[in-house]
């Protein structure tokens, strides 16, 4: 993302640290910077968190309305997934519609949710064929420091989670909590010199080759992947980062379980 | 402005359904240097309103054609986020951020020695997190804390706040119901130093007395909201002694506080 110019003495820097083991902010390959998750922090969405990771912060919230199922779904909820990168987060983000970067964003997050079958969407049906809620899920990006994936999922999935469903705002019974079935984990590593490091800073997403977003669910089966930047794996190395985000994942669950 | 003076809002004894007096300013929050990107930032609540704002520059000007060979331009973006509201917003601008965004930038404009960086752009992002009426006057109120934060000289720090009518009485910094049922709405933002008025907007119906009254009023909150502004910088930056390493995680402070 933002893959903007990064002087060489950095990249050089970066990278001869690396060679000896070592990562800038002095982190493990598989070591992620503090998280902080802390929900219902706008009370005018039906649920809403902001996560930080290190100095990446995201704030995500949740909408719902009554509309028309798909007619392929009649007897489903809809979920809307959007992602704002806006010029508050970054000094190379600027305002406009939405770029490649934050489709690209969006659609990880959604894929993680929708595959995973997070949401009982099924439950979220209000009479097939002309009345379902429709989730809107909208992710700002506050502050940009790498990993906007996890970030977003982490937020996203806390969003979700902590949302009720405004029933009777709508005249259609009590309000009842978001029917959740599980909690899906995106765990982003990069290579960089052919080492696997778990949540990238900023300036090691920029000199990064390969980036690979894993999502899994509470029994640490895969649900959702995504290879970004232009350079290749080896299979040992997704291997490597397979298996991190699957412990990661599991650890990172409990925070938000 | 419903005009609605039949909706009850303020009972016998003069106290407001949030139980405040007339006179009496929503509580207020004023956070410094909270994020790491920008060059300057500040987090602001004012009641149930939650606004973030966040600065950069001085910087190349975009586009080309706006920069001025003598004096820097500020470019305020007030924005509120989806779902910063009861019903979803469409993100992105529409006429009414627009409008906001000049005024704030025009206000800003004024307040910043734009002449010590000519041919740049200062570029002020003003996002409302949670809106309950006053999100223009929490956003500038945030804006100018930010720009301080950045280090960029200003002649002063500017507060705003909106003073209004409820039920046939001027009160001092509305609430969502109060902005909705009430009969008007007057926000100002001002130089506490000088005294000036940078910004001003009315809707609804003030009689000369009723004005009178209200911009007093606005003008002794202007100047309760400017101590806050001040004492927000005075956390971020006198620190003297090492312990203050905690102080300068603003945000961080804040999140785990409400957690």
């Amino acid at each position: 993302m933002a893959r903007s110019v990064v002087s060489e003495i950095k990249r050089d820097h970066i990278h001869r640290l690396i060679a000896d083991g070592r990562r800038v902010d002095g982190r493990a390959w598989d070591q992620y910077r503090e998280i902080m998750v802390q929900t219902n922090v706008v009370e005018t969405a039906e649920g809403s968190a902001r996560v930080k990771i290190g100095n990446t912060e995201v704030i995500v919230g949740l909408k719902m309305t009554v509309g028309e199922p798909f007619p392929d779904t009649p007897n489903r909820g809809v979920l809307s997934t959007n992602a704002e990168l806006i010029p508050m987060a970054s000094p190379s983000f600027e305002s406009g519609p939405p770029d490649e970067n934050s489709i690209e964003l969006a659609r990880v997050v959604d894929r993680g949710i929708r595959e995973s079958q997070m949401i009982d969407l099924e439950r979220l049906c209000v009479e097939p064929g002309k009345k379902v809620w429709i989730n809107f899920l909208d992710i700002y990006v506050l502050d940009f420091d790498g990993n906007l994936f996890d970030a977003c999922n982490l937020g996203a999935v806390a969003a979700i989670k902590s949302a009720t469903v405004p029933a009777k705002a709508n005249g259609l019974g009590e309000d009842f909590p978001m029917p959740v079935t599980c909690t899906p984990v995106a765990v982003t590593s990069v290579q960089i010199e052919n080492s696997i490091l778990v949540d990238p800073t900023l300036d090691e997403e920029k000199v990064a080759a390969d980036r690979l977003t894993v999502t899994t669910d509470d029994n640490g089966d895969l649900r959702a992947m995504q290879k970004g930047l232009s350079g290749a794996l080896t299979l040992e190395q997704v291997r490597t980062a397979i298996d991190t985000s699957r412990r990661l994942g599991a650890e990172i669950r409990k925070l938000i379980g | 402005m419903g005009g609605n003076s039949d909706m009850k809002l303020i009972d016998e004894n003069g106290i407001r359904i949030d139980g405040r007096k007339v006179d009496e300013l929503r509580p207020i929050k004023i956070e410094a240097g909270v994020l790491k990107s920008a060059d300057g930032s500040a987090y602001v609540e004012i009641g149930k309103n939650k606004v973030l704002a966040a600065v950069y520059g001085p910087r190349e000007c975009h586009p080309r054609h706006m920069q001025n060979p003598a004096k820097a331009i500020v470019q305020c973006k007030y924005n509120m986020i989806s779902f910063s509201v009861s019903d979803r917003k469409r993100p992105g601008p529409d006429r009414r951020s627009v409008e906001i965004s000049k005024l704030i930038s025009e206000a800003m404009e004024y307040v910043v020695f734009t002449e010590n960086y000519p041919r740049t752009s200062i570029d002020v992002y003003i996002e409302v997190l949670q809106a309950n009426a006053g999100t223009r006057c929490a956003g500038l109120t945030a804006a100018a804390v930010a720009l301080a934060d950045a280090g960029i000289p200003m002649k002063d720090i500017v507060p705003a706040v909106a003073v209004g009518k409820v039920n046939d009485q001027v009160v001092l910094d509305l609430n969502k119901e109060e902005d909705n049922y009430g009969q008007a709405d007057l926000p100002i933002a001002m130089i506490p130093r000088t005294g000036e008025v940078l910004l001003m907007q009315m809707d609804g119906h003030l009689t000369q007395a009723e004005f009178d009254q209200a911009l007093e009023m606005g003008v002794k909150a202007c100047h309760e909201i400017y101590e806050m502004q001040k004492d927000a910088l005075r956390r971020r930056y006198a620190v003297v002694s090492g312990e203050g390493e905690e102080e300068t995680k603003g945000l961080v402070h804040a999140m785990t506080e409400e957690a």
